[in-house]
């Protein structure tokens, strides 16, 4: 990336006059939380953009080293707050590796379940705040509407809403409720005739495709040099998903898709997303379906030691991406160090290549479709 | 409010402090200005189910100069203090400040070097919602809290006096 800071040639510019920096955030309502951008741009055309990160730094890390693993667990909910469920597999997944604890069938199949829902909700936040930044405000109310009986089959199942803590190393610690799987049933039967009415709202409205085709180019090559994972890759054509490309909990049992498309801009970020959609009903419904009986916590120690000089690196696919924990143990019961691999964070540093040469109204599409949550960037 | 025969001639006898208090706590104006894991609760609270707008407080404004009344939702860090403070000094008065969940009131389940512990730090805070995050019902408890704060209040009184009447 060019230094920000260094004036540009003068006579390139519109009517030969210097370029203007743009403050961009913290405080914006597009920008998802406190993102700020340093946007240098000449008249509408914006010329390079800066990120500048770190206004949610509250320590995580850190903290992950004063507490024993067991009590990580709600940290990790904390970081990306629309995805905790995701959050806390990829943490409790890098302990279990750690310690060597196989997880029963059952509580692998209440994880997909868990990391499923959450992707739809995920998805459906993502959907709606994108749509509200590009001027959309309807498909908001329609997709917290969903989100809300996502929620509420969350509350069953563990109490809270949003900062789940729905797993532990070692399984799951709790069953899932007497007729909650009815209700998600319900809820998953219900749920693509949902999908339909929120694409009826966009997919052929003649806005949302001026505004978001042809926007925030990625092209594959570049995405794959930043390291960007999850829908970002996939819109950019590249078929890369952890779940098929090294399945973890019960991913290899089930049968679906990865969707892919081939234009690399924010349209097709979109039908990705909402293909995805699609996807984790059906994963969902065969969990349903297959779920098996049987104990859903593994047999582990009550305080959980790591072996000497260990260390691990697991990742999930998170909704935003491969989101990874690398925890080095030195044989007592709290990480030495605990590395988060956000999927945000790499997927941001690729947004100056995408909102070059375009519009400043741009900017807000493409950190849409970026679907960055800072919690986890800073962390 | 008093209305009588005079309300056909567009008339109110009414005391002064409650007119103002009746508008200032019908229509508050919050700032759209979310930080951390509360703002999407926030956001909750707007959507179908919870419905804010029935309280008068739906019109989130993106700007603090049109705004009454500053949500803290989330983690305020060390980075974000200073910006926090610009925002809340750019509110004209009257306003009020809400402390969203467990890491607005006293820095939550972060004691580390990079947060803040508790907005009441920076700003003056009026009510303070627990919770990590708090449901959306709780974020509505607030705002009726606030609501019935702001019915206490003295507009005639110089600014301070009438802040205290209100506590």
């Amino acid at each position: 990336m060019t230094d920000p800071n260094t004036p540009a040639a003068a006579p390139e510019t519109l009517f030969g006059l210097e370029e203007m920096e743009l403050n961009f955030g913290p405080q914006h309502p597009a920008t998802h939380g406190v993102l700020r951008l340093k946007v240098r741009v000449d008249g509408e055309r914006i010329v390079d953009a800066y990120p500048i990160i770190g206004y949610l730094h509250r320590g995580t890390e850190k903290l992950f080293e004063l507490h024993p693993f067991f009590q990580n667990v709600p940290h990790t909910d904390r970081m990306d707050y629309v995805a905790a469920a995701t959050n806390n597999l990829a943490y409790v997944g890098a302990v279990e590796r750690l310690t060597g604890i196989v997880v029963p069938p059952r509580a692998r199949y209440i994880r997909t379940l868990l990391s499923e829902l959450q992707r739809i909700s995920s998805h459906l936040l993502w959907l709606a705040t994108h749509a509200i930044d590009i001027g959309a405000m309807t498909p908001f109310f329609y997709t917290f509407r969903e989100r809300e009986i996502i929620l509420d089959l969350f509350e069953e199942y563990c109490g809270a809403r949003l900062t789940l803590n729905c797993m532990r190393p070692g399984g799951q610690p709790y069953d899932l409720t007497a007729g909650w799987t009815e209700r998600c049933a319900e809820f998953i039967e219900d749920f693509p005739s949902k999908i339909e009415d929120y694409e009826g709202l966009l997919t052929e409205n003649r806005i949302w495709k001026k505004r978001t085709i042809g926007i925030g180019v990625l092209p594959p090559e570049v995405a794959m040099s930043y390291g960007v994972t999850g829908p970002m890759l996939r819109g950019s054509g590249i078929q890369w998903d952890l779940r098929k490309a090294i399945p973890y909990e019960a991913y290899d049992e089930v049968d679906f898709d990865v969707p892919v498309f081939y234009n690399c801009d924010t349209y097709d970020r979109y039908l990705v997303r909402m293909e995805e959609m699609r996807q984790s009903t059906r994963i969902i419904a065969q969990c349903l379906d297959k779920l098996p009986e049987g104990p859903i916590m593994a047999k582990r120690p009550r305080v959980l030691k790591a072996p000497k000089e260990s260390e691990v690196y697991f990742g999930i696919e998170g909704p935003k991406g491969e989101i990874g924990f690398y925890i080095v143990g030195d044989g007592t019961p709290n990480p030495y160090r605990c590395r988060v691999r956000p999927p945000s964070f790499l997927n941001l540093q690729v947004l100056p290549e995408m909102v070059r040469g375009q519009l400043v109204a741009d900017l807000v599409a493409v950190i849409g479709t970026t679907d960055i949550v800072l919690g986890e960037i800073d962390r | 409010m008093g209305l009588s025969e005079a309300e056909r001639g567009n008339i109110l006898t009414v005391s002064y402090d409650k007119i103002f208090n009746w508008a200032r706590r019908s229509a508050i104006w919050p700032m759209q200005f979310g930080l951390a894991c509360c703002a999407i609760e926030m956001m909750a609270v707007l959507d179908p189910r919870h419905d804010m707008s029935r309280f008068g407080a739906e019109v989130f404004r993106a700007t603090p100069r049109q705004a009454d009344l500053m949500i803290v939702a989330g983690t305020v860090t060390e980075k974000m203090a200073p910006i926090v403070r610009r925002l809340w000094d750019q509110m004209p008065e009257p306003k009020w400040a809400l402390a969203m969940g467990a890491c607005a009131t006293c820095g939550g389940p972060y004691r580390t070097y990079a947060v803040t512990q508790g907005v009441d730090r920076i700003i003056p805070v009026d009510v303070y919602v627990p919770g990590c995050p708090p449901r959306p019902e709780a974020l509505l408890w607030g705002l009726l809290h606030l609501q019935r704060k702001i019915d206490r209040m003295s507009s005639t009184k110089s600014g301070k006096q009438g802040q205290a009447a209100a506590l």
